[in-house]
């Protein structure tokens, strides 16, 4: 690739520098895509919100036993956001319940990341049956769907935050998989890998060193998009009482809400906050994956 | 370069590659529906380990701690013939399930398959219906706003396409059950908040019954016909760009054709085939919506059904539910997967 | 028919609006084509000869601003109402596109694809007359007339460019224009397409406006050869003539980048240029070929040289032509893409 007579350790710089470079391209045309832009400054004030949540409001206000506002009490000077069947501001538990829709979002798509550009490079990197047996086993998966097989999932394992953030990251993976394996595909055919191959470089060594690193921005793109699918699950395992129970996130937030019959009662301010915290954050989840699809392969389309 | 070559000679000199390449209709046919028996097999699979070998101690998990002595736990066992090894245990599932048998409900003290086939019709309704509507408004909104992209008309369609993309579809439902059901300030309830019939309807199968049901099934349908209508124009604008950029449209234009034309005999025709397989490899969210809509709307279905037997829990029901779902959306896989063979030529000839 | 040339092109401009602001493709181009001749543009990817091609039938992208003229027949292309225009567009002048691999609908039968334009300029065309008419076309082009049932994805890349042609000339046009017909074609096929195609437009008499970076293929092919670098027309004249004696050092690049078949000597001329064509936004002022010509002096760098007439219906846009050193290309690495 470089040149021979160069020492091995500036072939691996001159690499290190064109991938920075190219890093440096890819978010310049990302700063072109308003909408990208936008999603990326939402998703910023949330992960401020989430991070500061111990400087914003008190924890205290999530405990049952030391609340002490009205039940269901509408906005007021003192609870901006009114408060839930317990007494609790429903502000703090919006600001602490980023926290949690954050967190396992993110944690289940590291997960599903993980599985799925294994099974992805694997399954378009290895002919044979190796190949064979993992491409089936995506397709198989990918039909089955995902809301029965979470809720059959979470309910064998019973509710907790470690366990729905792996009831997620297991069933949400094929998708990538089938991306990842596609881009492994056509990355194979190009020629440094067959020269890799030429001077003796083994499968592992050429996955790791020539076919992972030229797959990663696509799958870097594909997780935002992932995470937007994560949290939406997130948010309606719990609404179906299949979330932590100790612990407050958006989506048990609804659930107690619609629990409470807070639709029926006309308290808004339970059940317009918390949803229109998920659309923003999956929103901007989505506005950014599709930007950086778009800057990275413009032919790609957007899917779920 | 000489070009003194006798006319004589442009014959085929070049291999037409198609015979090698076309394998017909019939082995597409063949290749998809063993694929389907394949995700069939498959399915079988998760679902047997899912609710009978991952709890581990399935006396436990199905018997709910209703078992206290062994002699309970012996003989449930035997009734489910967990005393047998893995692989017996896995045939003895296939079979009862081919002949229907799905177990027992705790909750209902009923067989499964009974449940399922009782709660069947307002699921398919309701799917139904939607996905007919979503398909029509989503491939009409996504070729507009594709054609004319940029336009005033593409932004909204596109935004509003997203939001409600990123939007949970029962959220979605409760707003429209808090504004149309209960009504809000001076706006009056418009529409039942829940269930399918009235209670003072005698004779549901009267005009005045099916008037009432859909009546009840309003709210629900535009509900679900919104939250997949985002994702089918969003898709189906997204593969008519593709096609956009394609070079037999500058032909077609060429040609003289009017813009209608280029784009409806050219452009969309070709741009539907990629949204068939897309859809088709979605098909898993309309159940997803189904489930969570029959709860927030109170619909005797099976979705309704599942997420009602997570409290107890209902393992027979949830695992009979999860069979029936994941039958419906590879069946309805091959269906959408025949249909795409069928329209598109490289696969057909 | 009127007296007035067949294609007649003046001072045609052509400006893309990008993200990085406005984008001349072409600038200031005249070109004429009259009844039964065959005319080349010859150039470098990205100097403007595909713009071209495709405003003579209006179809440029919607961010592209055009001025000057295009009358085809005498009446101006570019601000025709829709209706003549589409009544000019296939019937009056067809083209055969660049990359015919991508240019035919891969859902549409061969058949309906070639008599589509057929039925549109004549609606009361009954079933099997088309049918026969597609037939005798795909004939024409040494295709099997039973071919009209095939899908393009059945079809070897040759056969694809020979639809492209009977397609062309469905509805009998005046004016055919193609389009690097034969770009991704192998050698042997290429001769071939060419070949069916030159035939075709001279037993037909109509006119041709053929388009290539291959001065050789121009050369043996066409009355007469128009030079395009970075937009502007820089040599034109006798096909022959400019291949064998050029005047301008671009023109004089393009000859000796292909060898002649039956000249050894040509196989260790110099066969290209440094360097590539400029961006079309960063144009380098003075002779826009200054910064890779042999022969550039200081005379070159204060204009860019206007189109003159240098008698025997040639002109060049050089101002060292005719200067004691004969224009010749000094040896340089780098090829020409």
């Amino acid at each position: 690739m470089t040149d021979l007579a160069a020492p091995r350790l500036s072939a691996r710089h001159l690499a290190r520098q064109r991938r920075l470079a190219s890093y440096r391209r890819t978010w310049r045309a990302f700063r072109r895509h308003r909408s990208g832009v936008a999603g990326l400054a939402i998703l910023l004030v949330f992960v401020l919100v989430a991070l500061a949540a111990p400087l914003l409001a008190s924890s205290d206000g999530l405990d049952v036993t030391l609340a002490n506002g009205p039940v269901l009490g509408a906005p007021s000077s003192h609870y901006w956001l009114g408060t839930d069947d317990n007494g609790r501001s429903v502000l703090t538990l919006l600001i602490w319940g980023s926290r949690i829709s954050l967190l396992v979002g993110l944690s289940a798509t590291v997960i599903s990341m993980v599985i799925g550009t294994l099974m992805g490079l694997v399954s378009g990197y290895f002919g044979g049956w190796i190949g064979r047996i993992t491409f089936r086993v995506t397709e198989w998966m990918l039909v089955i769907p995902f809301l029965p097989l979470a809720i059959g999932l979470a309910t064998v394992l019973g509710p907790g935050l470690f366990n729905i953030i792996i009831v997620i990251g297991v069933t949400s993976w094929p998708s990538t998989a089938l991306l990842i394996r596609s881009q492994t595909l056509s990355i194979k055919e190009r020629a440094y890998v067959e020269r890799a191959e030429a001077i003796g470089g083994g499968r592992w060594h050429q996955m790791g060193r020539h076919v992972l690193p030229n797959v990663m921005p696509m799958v870097f793109a594909n997780t935002t998009l992932t995470v937007a699918g994560a949290i939406l699950t997130e948010t309606t395992l719990s609404f179906l009482g299949l979330g932590d129970p100790t612990r407050t996130s958006w989506g048990s937030m609804l659930d107690s809400a619609y629990q409470v019959g807070a639709i029926t009662t006309g308290s808004w301010w339970f059940v317009i906050p918390p949803g229109i915290c998920v659309v923003l954050v999956v929103l901007a989840f989505t506005l950014i994956g599709q930007a950086l699809e778009e800057v990275l392969n413009p032919r790609l389309r957007a899917r779920r | 370069m000489s070009l003194v070559a006798d006319p004589g000679l442009v014959a085929d000199s070049e291999e037409p590659g198609a015979r090698s390449r076309g394998r017909g209709y019939g082995s597409y046919v063949v290749a998809k529906v063993l694929g389907s028996v394949g995700s069939l097999l498959f399915m079988l699979l998760v679902n047997f380990f899912l609710f009978r070998v991952l709890p581990g101690n399935a006396a436990q998990t199905l018997g709910r701690g209703r078992l206290n002595t062994p002699a309970q736990v012996a003989a449930f066992n035997k009734a489910y013939g967990l005393n047998h090894s893995v692989l017996d245990q896995f045939w003895i599932f296939l079979k009862s399930t081919a002949h229907g048998d799905l177990g027992l409900s705790v909750k209902y003290r009923l067989p499964v398959s009974q449940l399922i086939v009782d709660r069947l019709w307002p699921t398919l309704l309701l799917v139904g219906v939607s996905t007919i509507l979503s398909t029509l408004i989503g491939v009409y909104l996504g070729i507009r706003g594709a054609w004319n992209r940029g336009s005033v008309f593409d932004k909204v369609s596109t935004g509003t396409s997203l939001t409600l993309y990123a939007m949970p579809e029962w959220w979605l439902g409760l707003m429209l059950i808090a504004g149309l059901g209960v009504g809000f300030a001076f706006v009056p309830g418009l529409f039942p908040t829940g269930g399918l019939h009235s209670p003072d309807i005698v004779d549901t199968n009267s005009v005045h019954g099916i008037l009432d049901t859909i009546w009840h099934l309003t709210l629900p349908v535009i509900t679900l016909t919104l939250a997949y209508l985002a994702e089918y124009s969003l898709i189906m604008r997204s593969s008519l760009l593709d096609e956009l950029g394609e070079d037999y449209l500058q032909t077609a234009r060429a040609k003289g054709l009017r813009d209608v034309v280029v784009r409806n005999r050219h452009a969309v025709r070709n741009a539907l085939l990629p949204t068939t397989t897309v859809i088709a490899l979605n098909i898993g969210f309309v159940v997803s919506g189904a489930i969570t809509i029959e709860t927030v709307f109170s619909i005797p279905g099976l979705g309704q059904l599942s997420t009602e037997a997570i409290s107890t829990p209902d393992f027979a029901v949830l695992q009979g539910t999860f069979l029936v779902a994941s039958a419906g959306v590879i069946g309805a896989n091959l269906i959408a997967n025949l249909i795409y063979g069928w329209l598109d030529p490289r696969v057909r000839t | 028919m009127s007296d007035a040339s067949l294609l007649a092109i003046r001072d045609l401009h052509v400006t893309y609006a990008t993200g990085d602001g406005p984008l001349p493709a072409v600038r200031g181009v005249d070109l004429t084509v009259e009844r039964g001749q065959i005319v080349g543009v010859a150039g470098e990817s990205g100097c403007g000869k595909s713009t071209l091609a495709s405003t003579i039938l209006r179809l440029q992208p919607s961010n592209a601003t055009v001025s000057g003229t295009v009358l085809f027949d005498g009446r101006d292309v570019l601000t025709m109402r829709w209706g003549e225009l589409r009544a000019v567009r296939w019937a009056g002048a067809s083209i055969v596109f660049q990359g015919a691999l991508h240019s035919l609908n891969p859902v549409h039968r061969i058949g309906d694809q070639i008599s589509e334009p057929l039925r549109i300029h004549n609606p009361s065309l009954a079933d099997r007359a088309s049918r026969q008419r597609v037939g005798e076309l795909l004939d024409q082009v040494g295709l099997d007339p039973q071919r009209a049932r095939s899908y393009p994805h059945q079809l070897s890349g040759g056969q694809k460019q020979r639809v492209m042609i009977a397609m062309a000339l469905a509805c009998d046009p005046e004016l055919v224009v193609a389009d690097e017909p034969t770009t991704a074609l192998d050698v042997m096929v290429q001769a071939q397409v060419l070949n069916v195609l030159s035939t075709l437009v001279r037993e037909r008499g109509v006119g041709m406006m053929m388009i290539s970076h291959d001065l050789s293929v121009l050369a043996d092919l066409c009355d007469r050869i128009t030079v395009m670098y970075a937009g502007r027309v820089v040599e034109e004249g006798p096909a022959r003539r400019i291949f064998v004696e050029p005047l301008h050092p671009y023109s004089a690049a393009l000859s000796a980048a292909f060898p002649r078949v039956g000249d050894p000597a040509a196989r260790f001329a110099p066969s290209g240029l440094p360097g590539d064509p400029p961006q079309p936004w960063l144009l380098p002022g003075g002779c826009t070929f200054a910064p890779r010509c042999p022969r550039a002096a200081e005379v070159c760098l204060p204009a860019e040289p206007p189109l003159t007439s240098y008698g025997e219906e040639r002109s060049a846009a050089c101002v060292r032509i005719g200067e004691p050193d004969a224009p010749s290309v000094e040896p340089a690495s780098g090829h020409v893409s």
